[in-house]
């Protein structure tokens, strides 16, 4: 049955895509050179069939089981670099991509054939270049909205990224693909929760890429931001530039003094 | 005759000129001016005031800060309620702004993204305005550190600093009333942190909260009630303590650094018109033109992005403007399990020791220190001269000690952005806080007063042996060693222009009869707080070791005389006295 869902939407996928569809391996040869890179390189800590490896400490595990996570985690954990993962850690920190695009959809192909689970999206499905003017207003405001209740309160009010229990983090959201952001909403990768598409639906998801891309493209009506990071970077910019400057005016009124003479006198 | 006895005064000379002086037309100005006094007698009270003078020292000019950014405050204030509407009634945004369009908000908000995007340099004003208030309050503290560690707060100022403390008080109030206006989300969830503290208070607390909100939180009197706090009552006292300091400035005259020349009974500096009024002009003009650039370039609360408040959103980096940082951190370390549930009723030690006790307390601590100081010493003169602050080694550290204390508190506050900017722990960041928070003031008292009692002992090894010229001579022996020479007599004289300390200790506890003195368990503990506070600190020379050092050093102190040039190192051999055709530079 397995088999047969992936033959199809494999197929599919195939039919749809006829400008690559040249050039791609075909499904099982993907599978296979996935496997092959897996025991490389993932099987470490992922085990020899993406079983995940447990420590000794209940509870734990050296890597987890990846069946049914899909193909869109394996596209975001290994496009954005994450994985593999240069050292144990409380968070895989975004690092430059070891692997090829035809290697991460070789992986991607094979963790998906070890169970069912959400597939890479279409970029039809985070753009809103189809959508009329005045609906694609409707999804930038909507997207905010959406993006206020259910993202700030890890990753800040601009999307720059904010703190998370011992040493984790969220991290910033600028210039972070726009399919990765959708993936990551997929997936849940890490500490972040998982926005199935139940919680949020695809059109959400895509209303809050809409809007974080709206962010990016308006510009700064204020000035330097400052980090985008609130109060914090606000009162050390007070502090330094205001009072740092005003108390250096102060010194240099305060040193010089009147003279009565046109002439200037060195003292 | 008695035509001869009057004397027409119209030709007595002023002058022992050939030519008799007459009277000339007065210029415009001056004819205005005699409009004025002749209605107002002004030149009375002018007369001496324009003649006001002020020491030149860059630290005597951090209250100007102060007093030049609230003015900006007024200015920009008053622009911002031109357009600023105070509503928490319910509209659906439709300005400029695209993110925000069609999304529902309280009128203020929407008046705020109005100012923002809609009314011209009316985002300007409004950040000119946010950081005007932040350098306001920032420039307060500098202002008091700098009274504080100079000992200018001693009588006759106690009372001026406890007015200055209230400012700081006012000033902080102010903030946050203007910080939640906006009804953004930001703003919202600091009003949300308001009303838990308010609840915090045992019996009173929720009554104290339906008070100020009106009924439940958030209601809808909540905005209107801060606005005119904000713009009406909090400035009102605001201006008026701001004159009673001023006013109190001018009445005790201004306090100087020592130096020659300079006592308790005079000023030494220059007059108000027309040197300081040109400065303090020209420092207005500095203030507002760092708080203009600040504004144009650097974003301050970008209330577009945080959106409406919405008690069901939050965002990461929610924090308060920088003066309300401290306590926000203290709760952010306290340990979150310290309740007690007395009859059913909780009583949150959580959030009232670092809100509701702790900055009171403090407060009340920064108010009472001269008067603390005042007891110990027993002090009851005027003091004018300023203390170097190494000369006052207990109250400098103590004053380090609560720097540290609240700079730790502070660092607390923002331990998010902290952990996220040095790839940190936030966990261990709020563990090291937690101990860092006592340990911090007691090893920064013990560091600054045994520093500040070496910087002493520097001073006295100066005004003995001399300055360190740097120049290392050989003796005939072979021992290195450095002279030094005698410092200036200015120099000498300004080291000097301080008091000696005297430790108070208490007499016998009873009298020639047997009866206990008064009071004498308060004496007994102000003695031991005297020897506490005085008995490290090292005491300047006495006339008779200064003498004895300068007949020591009579030889350097020859040397010294006419040198009106830097040292050069030939003071010490005969180099001057040879000519270097006729000497050869080395002998063999």
């Amino acid at each position: 049955m397995l088999l047969l869902g992936l033959l199809i939407s494999g197929s599919l996928y195939t039919a749809f895509s006829p400008a690559q569809a040249d050039s791609q391996p075909s499904e099982t040869e993907q599978v296979a050179q996935g496997k092959e890179l897996f025991l490389a390189s993932c099987a470490f800590c992922h085990g020899q069939n993406g079983e995940g490896v447990p420590t000794v400490r209940d509870g734990y595990q050296l890597g987890p089981s990846l069946v049914g996570v899909g193909a869109a985690a394996v596209d975001f954990q290994v496009g954005t670099g994450r994985m593999p993962m240069a050292a144990p850690g409380q968070q895989a920190p975004r690092k430059p991509v070891v692997f090829s695009d035809e290697e991460i959809a070789a992986l991607a192909a094979y963790v998906a054939s070890l169970g069912p689970g959400p597939a890479i999206p279409n970029e039809a499905d985070y753009s809103i270049d189809d959508l009329s003017e005045e609906e694609r207003q409707e999804a930038i405001s909507r997207g905010g909205q959406i993006f206020l209740t259910n993202c700030t309160a890890c990753h800040n009010f601009n999307g720059a990224g904010g703190a998370m229990p011992r040493g984790g983090y969220a991290p910033s959201l600028h210039g972070v693909e726009p399919k990765y952001i959708f993936e990551a909403m997929l997936t849940g990768p890490q500490q972040m929760p998982n926005f199935s598409n139940g919680n949020l639906s695809p059109e959400e998801k895509r209303d809050v890429i809409a809007y974080l891309g709206s962010l990016e493209e308006t510009p700064e009506y204020a000035g330097f931001t400052l980090g985008g990071l609130g109060p914090v970077s606000e009162g050390l910019f007070a502090w330094v530039v205001g009072i740092g400057g005003l108390v250096g005016a102060a010194v240099w009124i305060a040193s010089h003094t009147t003279r009565s003479k046109k002439s200037k006198v060195n003292a | 005759m008695s035509t001869d006895s009057r004397i027409d005064t119209s030709k007595v000379a002023t002058s022992n000129g050939t030519t008799a002086a007459t009277a000339s037309k007065p210029g415009p100005a001056g004819s205005l001016a005699s409009w004025a006094d002749d209605r107002l007698g002004l030149a009375t009270a002018m007369k001496k005031n324009l003649r006001k003078v002020f020491p030149d020292h860059w630290s005597f000019m951090l209250g100007e800060i102060a007093l030049w950014s609230f003015v900006v405050l007024l200015l920009t204030g008053v622009f911002l309620t031109l357009w600023f509407n105070p509503s928490m009634g319910h509209i659906t945004y439709e300005g400029s702004y695209d993110q925000l369009r069609g999304v529902g908000m309280s009128e203020s908000m929407a008046s705020t993204l109005h100012i923002s995007f809609d009314v011209r340099g009316g985002l300007l004003m409004r950040q000119m305005h946010h950081w005007a208030a932040a350098i306001f309050i920032a420039s307060m503290m500098v202002h008091l550190l700098r009274v504080a560690f100079t000992g200018a707060y001693r009588k006759p100022r106690e009372l001026n600093w406890v007015i200055g403390c209230l400012l700081l008080l006012l000033g902080t109030l102010e903030g946050f009333t203007g910080y939640s206006l906006p009804d953004d989300l930001l703003s919202g969830t600091g009003v949300r942190a308001a009303d838990g503290f308010l609840k915090a208070t045992p019996v009173a607390g929720s009554y104290m909260s339906f008070l100020l909100f009106g009924g439940e939180f958030p209601g809808e009197s909540i905005i209107p009630r801060l606005y005119i706090i904000h713009v009406l009552l909090i400035p009102g006292i605001l201006l008026a303590l701001i004159a009673a300091h001023m006013l109190l400035l001018v009445y005790h005259k201004h306090t100087q650094w020592p130096g020659p020349g300079r006592t308790e009974q005079n000023v030494v500096g220059f007059p108000m018109l027309p040197v300081y009024a040109a400065k303090a002009g020209g420092f207005f003009f500095m203030v507002f033109g760092v708080i203009a650039i600040m504004g144009g370039l650097m974003s301050i609360n970008p209330v577009w992005k945080f959106g409406p408040y919405d008690p069901t959103k939050v965002t990461a980096g929610s924090q308060p403007d920088w003066y309300m940082g401290w306590p926000d951190g203290l709760l952010r370390i306290i340990p979150t399990g310290w309740e007690t549930v007395i009859f059913g009723y909780t009583i949150s030690w959580n959030v009232m020791l670092p809100i509701l006790i702790v900055p009171p307390l403090m407060l009340v601590i920064l108010m009472l220190l001269p008067f603390i100081e005042g007891w110990i010493t027993g002090d009851k003169r005027d003091h004018h001269l300023l203390q170097r602050p190494r000369n006052a080694p207990t109250r400098t550290a103590v004053m380090v000690s609560l720097m540290t204390f609240y700079g730790l508190a502070w660092a607390a506050g923002g331990n998010d952005i902290i952990a996220i900017k040095l790839d940190l722990s936030i966990n261990q960041i709020t563990y090291f806080m937690r101990v860092a928070i006592f340990l911090g003031p007691l090893l920064a008292f013990w560091i600054t007063r045994r520093w500040c009692i070496s910087l002493q002992r520097h001073d006295n090894e100066k005004l003995l042996h001399g300055y360190e010229t740097g120049i290392i001579t050989r003796s005939p022996e072979g021992a290195y060693a450095e002279r030094h020479l005698p410092i200036s007599e200015t120099s000498a004289y300004t080291l000097t222009a301080r008091d000696r300390d005297e430790v108070y200790s208490v007499g016998s506890d009873t009298d020639a009869a047997g009866v206990a003195a008064p009071n004498s368990r308060s004496e007994r503990l102000r003695a031991r707080l005297s020897s506490w506070m005085y008995s490290h600190n090292v005491q300047k020379p006495t006339r008779a070791e200064l003498e004895e050092a300068h007949h020591h050093a009579e030889h350097e102190a020859e040397l010294q005389a006419g040198l009106d040039h830097p040292v050069d190192g030939h003071q010490f051999d005969d180099h001057r006295l040879r000519d270097t055709d006729e000497v050869p530079l080395r002998d063999h």
